[in-house]
């Protein structure tokens, strides 16, 4: 009788019952087409296996076994909590003024970030030197969409060294790098704000030794930072603030 | 739920999803997928039920999605000829690069079905629950998948891996 081509199949698989294959084996014995295909079968599965087990003894990658579950029941259960406090609590801060702080400190995080990553350049530390500065101010203008004017710091001891464009959580902004007779170095980190944002006092943070002064003026905001004392920073600041504010 | 439960099960899913989609890392991802979704979804597990089985499952969920989102976001595939040669003298190597591609070419859900019979050995109803098909589809596929290997494997002389420079 011939057999299903679900138990030629399942044959192939070693999945029938010891009664049923040797059925089927006797008929595979007269029937020469049905036993090539099965035994093509057959070997398909063994090269299957040859050429895919390695891989059972390949080291794991760390990534794989370094999973962490995201959230748990009951962690997600406080998380939600904290969430919806906080949400309560943003919503009830909004016209306190609390939320914009936040997004400023951030603004004088990354501040302090390029000022750190290009101060102690030696070969590169700007894009456009300071002999080319009708260029430099055009350009970064030009970029940021909107009058960028370096102030002038000779008075502090500090010439302007040239500047960059970085970019910054709401597209480009600009860094103006100063630089002092014993070589130190100030930057002036200038973005865009949000038009509701609204000016503000300067404001002051530090992290790993820089120094940031940071406040909005208009439609920018302007962070300076330096390796100084607050106070040397201060007036350099005053005198940024100064002339940008004739 | 933690890692210890799952680290058992890594090295057969990164069997078939190597098996799956080919290229290492890209089946790298699918396992990390998997098992990420395997501990966030723990709770959804029905304990004395085949954990096996359940991955390979939300495996192929992911990849499913993974498919269907890669099709709308065609990416740019490298071409061939960046790619370092392989030596072309070994015949061992050949006939194994022979399989790999037959492999390849079978339409995915065809190549599901035959990995999971041929190397997890899963019977053919796991593999319909798996897949979330009916046993008949299974062994449709699976047959359509056999009788096509075979086309390829018997009727295609090795040198067809050698690609045309265009």
């Amino acid at each position: 009788m011939k057999p299903s081509e679900d138990d030629l199949q399942a044959y192939v698989d070693d999945l029938l019952t010891p009664e049923r294959r040797a059925t089927l084996e006797t008929y595979l014995a007269g029937a020469p087409e049905a036993a090539e295909r099965v035994a093509a079968y057959r070997e398909q599965n063994a090269q299957l296996r040859a050429q895919f087990n390695p891989i059972l003894n390949e080291p794991i990658p760390q990534r794989l076994t370094m999973i962490a579950p995201r959230r748990s029941l009951a962690r997600f259960a406080i998380a939600a909590s904290w969430l919806f406090l906080g949400v309560a609590i943003g919503w009830l801060a909004n016209t306190l003024v609390v939320r914009e702080p936040v997004r400023l400190a951030s603004f004088a995080h990354r501040a302090a970030i390029a000022h750190a990553v290009y101060s102690p350049e030696v070969r590169h530390p700007v894009e456009v030197g300071a002999d080319q500065e009708a260029h430099l101010v055009r350009w970064l203008s030009k970029r940021l969409g909107a009058d960028l004017r370096p102030p002038t710091l000779t008075g502090n001891g500090y010439a302007l060294v040239g500047g960059r464009l970085l970019p910054g959580d709401r597209g480009a902004v600009a860094q103006f790098m100063y630089q002092d007779a014993k070589g130190r170095r100030l930057t002036l980190y200038v973005s865009r704000m949000n038009a509701s944002q609204g000016d503000t006092a300067f404001r002051y943070s530090r992290e790993n030794g820089v120094s940031v002064f940071y406040w909005v003026d208009g439609s920018l905001g302007y962070a300076l930072s330096g390796e100084l004392p607050k106070s040397d920073l201060l007036g350099v600041a005053t005198a940024v603030y100064k002339q940008l504010n004739p | 739920m933690d890692q210890a439960t799952l680290a058992p099960h890594i090295p057969r899913l990164r069997r078939y999803a190597r098996a799956l989609v080919g290229d290492r890392y890209a089946a790298d991802d699918l396992v990390q997928d998997t098992l990420e979704r395997a501990i966030n979804k723990f709770h959804l597990w029905r304990p004395g039920s085949d954990l096996r089985a359940w991955l390979f499952a939300i495996m192929h969920n992911v990849h499913v999605n993974q498919v269907r989102s890669r099709a709308a976001r065609p990416e740019t595939a490298l071409d061939d000829g960046d790619l370092p040669a392989q030596p072309a003298f070994d015949v061992d190597h050949l006939e194994i690069r022979d399989m790999q591609s037959a492999i390849a070419a079978l339409p995915t859900e065809q190549r599901e079905v035959i990995l999971l019979i041929a190397l997890e050995q899963l019977s053919y109803a796991e593999v319909a629950r798996v897949l979330g098909i009916p046993m008949g589809t299974v062994m449709s596929r699976l047959f359509r998948a056999r009788e096509r290997l075979r086309a390829q494997l018997a009727g295609v002389p090795p040198q067809s891996n050698l690609k045309l420079v265009k």
